[in-house]
């Protein structure tokens, strides 16, 4: 939509008119109730849960919703350490989501392995086997840094056009909707990453 | 409570064949324990639940230790790479007998209101011979901190109702506390703090490798 007619909706609605389109009615029900699974894996899920509770409220955002079942669930905050032992689990309960499904890597074990990055037993990043839609750094993140990561993933629900080639996930018929789920191998996971979904730094960033 | 004298000698009367040997510890808390020998392990630890003014009936905490050949360099890493393997692993790494892996048990008595008292038990050396008795049998609560031990130093204790991996996964390879194991393929080159972290890894995984296969691996280069 273009900026005047977005100045015109404005306008409009001071006199009571509503404006609107399919596409942000549809995008509006889904960023309204998005689900999350309900599950942590270490000391982010203390986090999790108080910003679920009153004083944070994430009732908010229409996301206070935690499902015990990935059935039923939109929305998966990977809350907390993920161990090599647990990561084909947490792979498979992304699968048995229904689309359209959203990631949020919480913390700095979620989003790189953190402070066990150079262990043994720990995943390095659970982006390397799930497509994350938001990193949230912290050590335990701040409640209000999982607020933000949710307005986050909010506006980027809201801006997904429904046809096109940008549509998500869930629109295009060919896209995958799960990943290869890791074996457990003699020295670590099998394979270490998933290519389809992250590639190693560059030498740029790495250097 | 008795003095670990009076435990020790009362020990050796009711046990004649035990080996009971007293470990002094030097650092300020000087919390000395007992050393026990592996054939009479099992019997000495019943005699300590069941004597009458012992009652040692609480297994608070088992943990496990490994003690390095004295001449092997700390935090020693053993390299992944095949040719090294043999090598490195047969230099220093317990095969003279002077080290040895060790599992400690704190025992308290519930009844008297007193302990703690520090058992010790040592396997013959840190590869081959890792066995030691299981005192699971004695007191229920090590059943999980033994097979933590196993999981973690490789310690094989006889007489385990269910000696499988705690921690880890089944199938893995290696004991991760006697640093044995060996680096996953999934080293991620990064700045950090630790500046020989990085070095220390294998040429294979050496921050050079990463970069040159990234490097190609990119798309865009």
């Amino acid at each position: 939509m273009e900026v005047t007619d977005q100045e015109l909706k404005i306008d409009l609605q001071k006199q009571g008119v509503l404006m609107t389109s399919l596409n942000e009615l549809y995008n509006w029900g889904r960023k309204n109730s998005v689900w999350p699974l309900q599950f942590g894996l270490a000391c982010c899920a203390i986090e999790m849960i108080a910003a679920s509770m009153a004083r944070y409220d994430l009732a908010r955002f229409g996301a206070e919703v935690f499902r015990p079942s990935p059935r039923q669930a939109d929305l998966m905050i990977v809350a907390g350490t993920v161990t090599k032992k647990m990561a084909p689990q947490v792979v498979r309960l992304y699968n048995q989501m229904a689309e359209p499904k959203y990631v949020i890597a919480m913390g700095a074990c979620a989003i790189s392995g953190g402070p066990f990055k150079q262990g043994y037993n720990v995943l390095k990043g659970i982006d390397r086997y799930l497509p994350v839609d938001v990193h949230i750094p912290g050590c335990p993140p701040r409640p209000e840094a999982l607020l933000h990561a949710f307005m986050t993933l909010q506006n980027k629900i809201a801006s997904q056009p429904l046809t096109g080639p940008a549509r998500p996930r869930h629109l295009r018929a060919g896209a995958p909707s799960e990943f290869s789920v890791p074996q457990c191998g003699p020295h670590g996971l099998v394979p270490p990453s998933n290519p389809a979904v992250w590639r190693p730094p560059t030498a740029a960033q790495a250097g | 409570m008795e003095t670990l004298e009076e435990i020790c000698f009362r020990i050796k009367t009711a046990l004649p064949a035990a080996r009971v040997e007293i470990i002094p510890n030097a650092s300020p808390c000087g919390q000395r324990s007992l050393l026990l020998g592996r054939e009479q392990g099992l019997a000495v630890a019943t005699f300590l639940r069941d004597d009458p003014q012992l009652r040692l009936d609480y297994c608070s905490n088992v943990t496990g230790v490994d003690r390095l050949e004295p001449s092997l360099p700390q935090g020693f890493v053993q390299s992944p790479s095949s040719a090294g393997l043999k090598k490195e692993a047969g230099e220093g790494l317990g095969e003279s007998g002077t080290g040895c892996l060790e599992a400690v048990y704190h025992l308290f008595s519930m009844a008297h209101k007193n302990g703690p008292v520090v058992l010790r038990l040592r396997t013959e050396n840190r590869l081959a011979a890792v066995r030691l008795p299981s005192l699971t049998p004695v007191w229920r609560s090590c059943e999980f901190q033994e097979r933590e031990i196993f999981d973690l130093f490789g310690i094989v204790f006889d007489g385990h109702p269910d000696l499988r991996r705690l921690l880890m996964w089944e199938g893995f390879q290696g004991f991760p506390m006697r640093r044995d194991y060996l680096v996953a393929d999934d080293f991620e080159c990064e700045p950090t703090p630790h500046g020989d972290v990085p070095k220390r890894m294998s040429p294979r995984q050496g921050c050079a490798e990463v970069i040159q296969k990234t490097a190609t691996a990119d798309p865009r280069v």
